[in-house]
């Protein structure tokens, strides 16, 4: 019988089996960054152990950091002192760091890829739900808790539990206005935000392959959105264009021999998958949240479902009690309904690829006046190609805000918080009761929609504005 | 860690679905750098209105001083979103030893056995029989024999959890102790990579 992509990288990794127990895999790269790395060393050096493999765990700040003057010291404390912290202990144990200041300083699942630190048949990790982004490349790639950052800490090992195997098979062409982030919300709507637990997701199908690299680094960074452990996507030429020549990419004689070896990184014809599930591209259109979990969305043009017509009692109250939370009434429609907030930003949409985006339906135009819009790159070298391709000016004379790199108001943990009753329509992946500051009510959606939405100042449906 | 073995207490219900670690933990309580102190914050925006310890919310559960207990009992899809661990912490510093529910998720779930708090996943039906319980009710959690159990009605059910899990909490080590005694493993697997 043949392997799945999946197996073919967890049995490379695999150290040993416990009986009755999990799986020892080694990590070949292990990003941490301020927030979920301190009780980690605190725990190693309590134990009287050193960092087993310091070159393989790099740092970045971006959780906590601010998004303006990043040159000077952080203004609030608690924040300052995580920052630094991460900053003494990568000193202290030997550890890469690109904090604040420096030039590869981002979002950490912006930054791994950007510098070619991510590579297809890898595992990597962080202590970061959303390191399901780096699956992308055909990685196993995924977030683990503080106990385990220690772990690899410790021994550049970690104990898992070997996960089902799912592939969503993603078939035809995207309709006009579609873009990635609309097939990951779309798959989430069908699927509810649980319906991939327990599991490791590939994504293949033709509408896959079509997709450029940053386009799959959306679709794979929501994977835990709908519970899966990580998302992968097998990797190919449009893989190994968008690596070659990235800083940390394997070079010359190195990089054919590992390309090689890439090219066997696919899921065998008779592989076998605990569960598949078809999609039809053309079924799908731009997408929108309404609720309070990345499950709860529509497309554009569709209406808030009504109670009634959700047969199971506790997913009944969820909607209830999720459409309070956000002041919407079943059965309404979104569209037309005003936005004052539009952030574009996060580790889901905040490359190079996204912003064009943006500047491809606002180009020429001015914001609506009554909308606060933030345009927030992931890292710095985002920012820097921003400015090179004039996309700034774009944007300056939209009247939108470009920020400093970071994750800002994608969880609300620096100054960036969009206020309580507020709608926003984010760019970002979660949706969650307060994610975006206390009281915020979030929209999800594609880079697109939330362009559309900062020109109009309404929940729009992008295809009116594209010509 | 500390070990775990047989837990007999009186309960508190969360009759909520899908509760995610935003719920149980707020971002903007991640700044510590300690493991300890994050239990005043548990379920912080549930708890307080205006983020307020002045102004605690009556209807919420944690605010009733009739409902006590160290086993908490909540809807399915518990601990679903981020990966924060200051989840199963905050969970721990407040005073849970176990979580039962329905369903976990994934990260959640691991996060939990790392730091001693035992997630027991039951039926929807067991659950559904636990929220019916009236106030004061006890369950027994036995980790060796993985059952739970209404006490006053003797209704029982058998949980899962992986042997090297159990062992490990039975006896109070941890997953580090355990890779760092086959470092050895480890570093002759590294040959095999290169
Ligand atoms: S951008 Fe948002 S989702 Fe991504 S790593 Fe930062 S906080 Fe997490």
């Amino acid at each position: 019988m043949g392997k799945t992509l999946f197996e073919k990288i967890w049995e490379k990794h695999l150290v040993k089996s416990i009986p009755d127990g999990p799986d020892v895999i080694y990590i070949d790269k292990h990003f941490i960054h301020e927030v979920t790395s301190p009780q980690a060393f605190s725990g190693i050096e309590k134990r009287g152990q050193q960092i087993f493999r310091p070159l393989k765990t790099v740092a970045t700040a971006d959780h906590n950091v601010p998004t303006i003057n990043q040159h000077l010291p952080i203004v609030e404390e608690m924040s300052r002192l995580q920052v630094q912290k991460l900053l003494d202990n990568c000193k202290k144990h030997r550890i890469e760091l690109y904090g604040l200041g420096h030039p590869f300083q981002g979002i950490v699942h912006v930054i791994g890829p950007e510098l070619g630190i991510t590579q297809p048949g890898m595992t990597i990790v962080c202590g970061d739900s959303h390191t399901s982004t780096h699956g992308a490349f055909g990685s196993i790639a995924f977030g683990i808790g503080t106990s385990e950052v220690e772990m690899v800490f410790a021994s550049q090992c970690i104990l898992q539990n070997k996960p089902k195997v799912m592939r969503i098979n993603v078939e035809g062409e995207l309709n006009k206005g579609v873009v990635s982030k609309d097939i990951i919300l779309y798959i989430i709507s069908k699927i509810s935000a649980s319906g991939a637990t327990g599991y490791f997701v590939e994504y293949a199908g033709s509408a896959i392959r079509a997709l450029s690299m940053e386009a799959r680094m959306t679709i794979c960074n929501m994977s835990i959105e709908m519970g899966a452990r990580g998302g992968m996507i097998a990797p190919d030429e449009t893989t190994f264009q968008y690596t070659k020549n990235r800083l940390f990419a394997p070079k010359e004689d190195a990089w054919d021999e590992k390309v090689e070896e890439w090219k066997k990184l696919y899921s065998d014809e008779d592989a076998v998958f605990d569960k598949e599930i078809n999609i039809k591209a053309e079924e799908i259109e731009p997408m929108i949240t309404y609720g309070t979990n990345p499950g709860l969305g529509i497309t554009i043009n569709a209406n808030v479902p009504t109670v009634e017509s959700i047969s199971d009692e506790g997913e009944r109250k969820n909607l209830i009690k999720a459409l309070e939370y956000m002041g919407l009434t079943a059965g309404q429609s979104l569209k037309g309904m005003p936005v004052q907030n539009v952030f574009i930003g996060s580790c889901t949409n905040s490359r190079i690829e996204d912003l064009r985006l943006v500047a491809s339906v606002i180009k020429g135009r001015k914001k609506n006046e009554n909308v606060n819009v933030l345009i927030v790159p992931g890292s710095q070298q985002v920012a820097a190609q921003l400015s090179a391709e004039g996309l700034d000016v774009i944007f300056t004379e939209a009247g939108f805000k470009i920020r400093q790199a970071g994750c800002s108001a994608c969880l609300g943990m620096n100054e960036d918080k969009v206020p309580a009753g507020e709608y926003c329509i984010s760019t970002s992946n979660r949706n969650f009761e307060g994610r975006q500051g206390a009281g915020s009510r979030t929209l999800l959606a594609s880079p697109l929609t939330a362009a559309a939405a900062a020109i109009t100042g309404v929940v729009t449906d992008v295809r009116e504005l594209l010509n | 860690m500390k070990s775990l073995k047989n837990i007999q207490s009186t309960f508190i219900p969360l009759m909520e679905e899908n509760i995610d670690t935003d719920q149980i933990i707020p971002a903007r309580f991640l700044k510590s750098t300690s493991r300890e102190g994050f239990g005043k914050n548990l379920f912080r925006d549930w708890r307080y209105s205006h983020n307020d310890e002045a102004q605690p919310k009556a209807d919420f559960i944690l605010n009733k001083p009739e409902y006590k207990g160290s086993i908490l009992v909540a809807g399915k899809n518990f601990g679903c979103g981020s990966s924060r661990e200051h989840a199963a912490w905050s969970l721990l510093d407040y005073g849970f030893h176990v979580v039962v529910s329905s369903f976990f998720a994934d990260i959640f779930k691991n996060n939990a056995l790392n730091n001693g708090v035992l997630p027991v996943q039951v039926s929807d039906k067991f659950l559904q029989k636990i929220f019916a319980l009236e106030n004061g009710s006890t369950l027994s959690v036995d980790l060796e024999k993985q059952t739970i159990t209404i006490d006053a009605t003797g209704e029982q059910e058998k949980f899962d959890i992986n042997n090297y899990k159990k062992t490990c909490l039975l006896n109070g080590y941890d997953d580090i102790d355990y890779l760092l005694s086959i470092k050895q493993d480890i570093i002759n697997f590294e040959k095999t990579l290169a």
